[in-house]
């Protein structure tokens, strides 16, 4: 059997023709996380929990809706969640050790949504701890390896469930991005990644870095399946009150609409020094693509992209820095043994539970945050996250969309920037910008460099989800790229 | 702006981290290294820009002032640490 060859919207049309059940699909994935994902067994570590029993009750109950005629037009179909959603009475660890024995007493919004849609969770995806991080290397529960080249990192903070859609040991999963999390490991595995605009997806449940600039959203196949998944996890949600009352649109209605007039800005940032030359030519085939389906492009200037980086490890530290005090032995949690008083419990719970780069990264915004350095810091920081905002306005008065590519480099080797935190800070370069702004971005696959997988990344005005949809399936209709499987995998 | 050895060590206090002095000098780089991709921002001219908080500047929403909550109580107490008749245990704080 090939199911896991198809995309969500053909397993859809699969199952409401009866050609199988959603038992026999669950099933199917399950004897494919057994197969290939095991860490011991050298499979590529995807999973940090695997819930069959609960994956297969809710197939039990998919199948029972089916049957009785009250299906929906995702009821049964499998799904991995990023553990950084909680998920009632399932381990939820945001893959650090803090975590490692918390059993959610409640459902994250986003899986209560994707519960109700009759979706059937597979298990728990591994990340980067507490989504700090773009390889997937500073998880408690080890690193996950890329399944285009098993000795390279898929990307990260949700390389977890990148690489298991990848590996197609889920059709589709969910991910967050805070700074890039999404796109950089869809573009170096090959997958369509949507990070939506700020508020679309309710974050209640989701387990914070930086309030400010997190954003759940879909990893997947295609276009049109990340279509389907955004239509179930968007929305208001009153429990968030930064999720913002916007109409959610039929994102599947517009995915055929004409791309005749489309005005696609490129900005001479994005395609300068740093950029590898084939990411670039490949890139440069795509807008050819775009441009024969009728669209046209503009050079913008992004005058203020070169400080999203140093911004960004102001403001998301500073924000990491308060969300996490919550971790502090007493509640929940990794709590250290024989404390002497609180002081040392707090101190040793918390220099025991997060790993290096979690503890790093709450001193810099501890110290962004600390008197005296406040208006240096986070306040300057703030206006220049005002001032990349409004390069992005005055870009849109000129286009539609933004495009160009997701990371300035394929897919490298596991351990090659673990000793460099700048160095795998600037692997976000392209993508940071737009969380800064709160804007909608993407990556969808774009082409091969040396057998790994190169993403190119559109960007576009809030709200702007269903036309990024459109853009990206509209390119997919013509190219194949999205549908290559990793030969090992097939 | 590099810090020194001891300004971490008062940094970690704060976060409440556990700094081992062997530590010390190995973080004090590591920070100090960071904190020079983040200098960049000096240079930024930013007279008369407002900062920006919030992505769409919203206003946080309001509703009816209504109890919403129910008693959750012992499933958090389930996974604490620590328990004794429906609170938690920590070191002894008053001698």
């Amino acid at each position: 059997m090939s199911l896991h060859t198809l995309t969500l919207a053909e397993l859809a049309a699969g199952l409401e023709r009866r050609d199988f059940s959603s038992t026999e699909l669950t099933r199917h994935f399950l004897d494919r996380i057994a197969r290939f994902d095991d860490k011991a067994a050298g499979g590529i570590n995807s999973y940090i929990t695997v819930t069959p029993e609960r994956a297969l009750a809710q197939a039990a109950a998919a199948d029972a809706a089916r049957a009785a005629g009250t299906a929906g037009p995702l009821t049964g179909l499998p799904l991995a969640q990023k553990d950084i959603f909680c998920t009632e009475g399932v381990k939820t660890t945001c893959a650090s050790k803090m975590l490692d024995s918390f059993i959610s007493p409640y459902n994250a919004e986003v899986v209560t949504r994707c519960d109700a849609a009759g979706l059937v969770m597979l298990g728990k995806t591994n990340m980067d701890e507490f989504a700090m991080g773009s390889s997937n290397e500073t998880s408690f529960y080890g690193v996950v390896k890329n399944p285009w080249d098993t000795t390279r990192v898929p990307g990260g903070s949700s390389g977890g469930s990148a690489a298991a859609v990848a590996a197609r040991l889920a059709p589709a999963a969910t991910g967050t991005d805070t700074g890039g999390s999404i796109r950089q490991p869809a573009a170096l595995c090959n997958l369509t990644g949507l990070k939506p605009s700020y508020g679309r997806i309710s974050r209640w449940g989701m387990i914070a870095f930086a309030s400010s600039l997190d954003q759940a959203g879909p990893m997947t196949q295609t276009a049109e399946d990340a279509a389907l998944l955004l239509q179930v996890m968007a929305g208001h949600d009153a429990k968030d009150s930064t999720s913002i009352a916007q109409p959610v649109p039929d994102y599947r209605a517009t995915l055929g609409d004409s791309l005749e007039g489309l005005r696609i800005g490129l900005p001479k940032q994005f395609f300068g020094e740093g950029l590898s030359a084939e990411t670039g030519a490949l890139i440069q085939a795509a807008i050819r693509e775009l441009e024969k389906l009728g669209a046209t492009t503009v050079e913008v200037d992004l005058p203020n992209s070169g400080l999203s980086v140093p911004a960004y490890y102001v403001i998301a530290p500073a924000e990491c820095s308060s969300n996490l005090s919550r971790f502090d032995g007493v509640r929940f949690g990794h709590r250290c043994e024989n404390p002497k008083d609180l002081e040392d419990l707090y101190k040793r719970s918390r220099a025991e539970g997060f790993g290096e780069e979690v503890r790093r990264r709450i001193m810099i915004g501890t110290y962004a945050l600390s008197a005296g350095y406040y208006d240096a810091y986070y306040l300057q920081a703030q206006k220049v996250r005002r001032l990349i905002k409004q390069d992005f306005d005055a870009a849109f008065a000129q286009c539609d969309v933004i495009l160009g590519p997701t990371a300035p480099e394929t897919a490298f080797a596991l351990g090659a920037k673990q000793a460099d935190p700048i160095a795998m800070y600037l692997q976000d370069i392209y993508t940071i910008a737009t969380n800064l702004a709160g804007l909608p971005g993407m990556s969808i696959p774009a082409g091969f460099s040396g057998g790994l997988p190169v993403g190119l990344q559109l960007i576009g005005p809030y709200w702007s989800e269903a036309r990024l949809l459109n853009v990206a399936h509209r390119y997919q209709q013509v190219t194949d790229w999205h549908r290559q499987i990793p030969a090992a995998f097939a | 702006m590099a810090l020194t050895a001891e300004q971490v060590a008062r940094i970690a206090h704060l976060a409440r981290l556990q700094l081992p002095a062997d530590e010390q000098a190995r973080v004090t780089d590591s920070l100090n290294n960071i904190l020079g991709l983040i200098d960049q921002l000096q240079a930024a001219d930013t007279r008369g820009v407002a900062p920006m908080a919030h992505p769409v500047d919203a206003t946080q929403a309001l509703r009816a002032d209504v109890v919403s909550e129910s008693d959750h109580r012992d499933d958090y107490q389930r996974i604490a640490p620590a328990v004794q008749d429906g609170c938690y245990l920590v070191p002894r704080v008053v001698e």
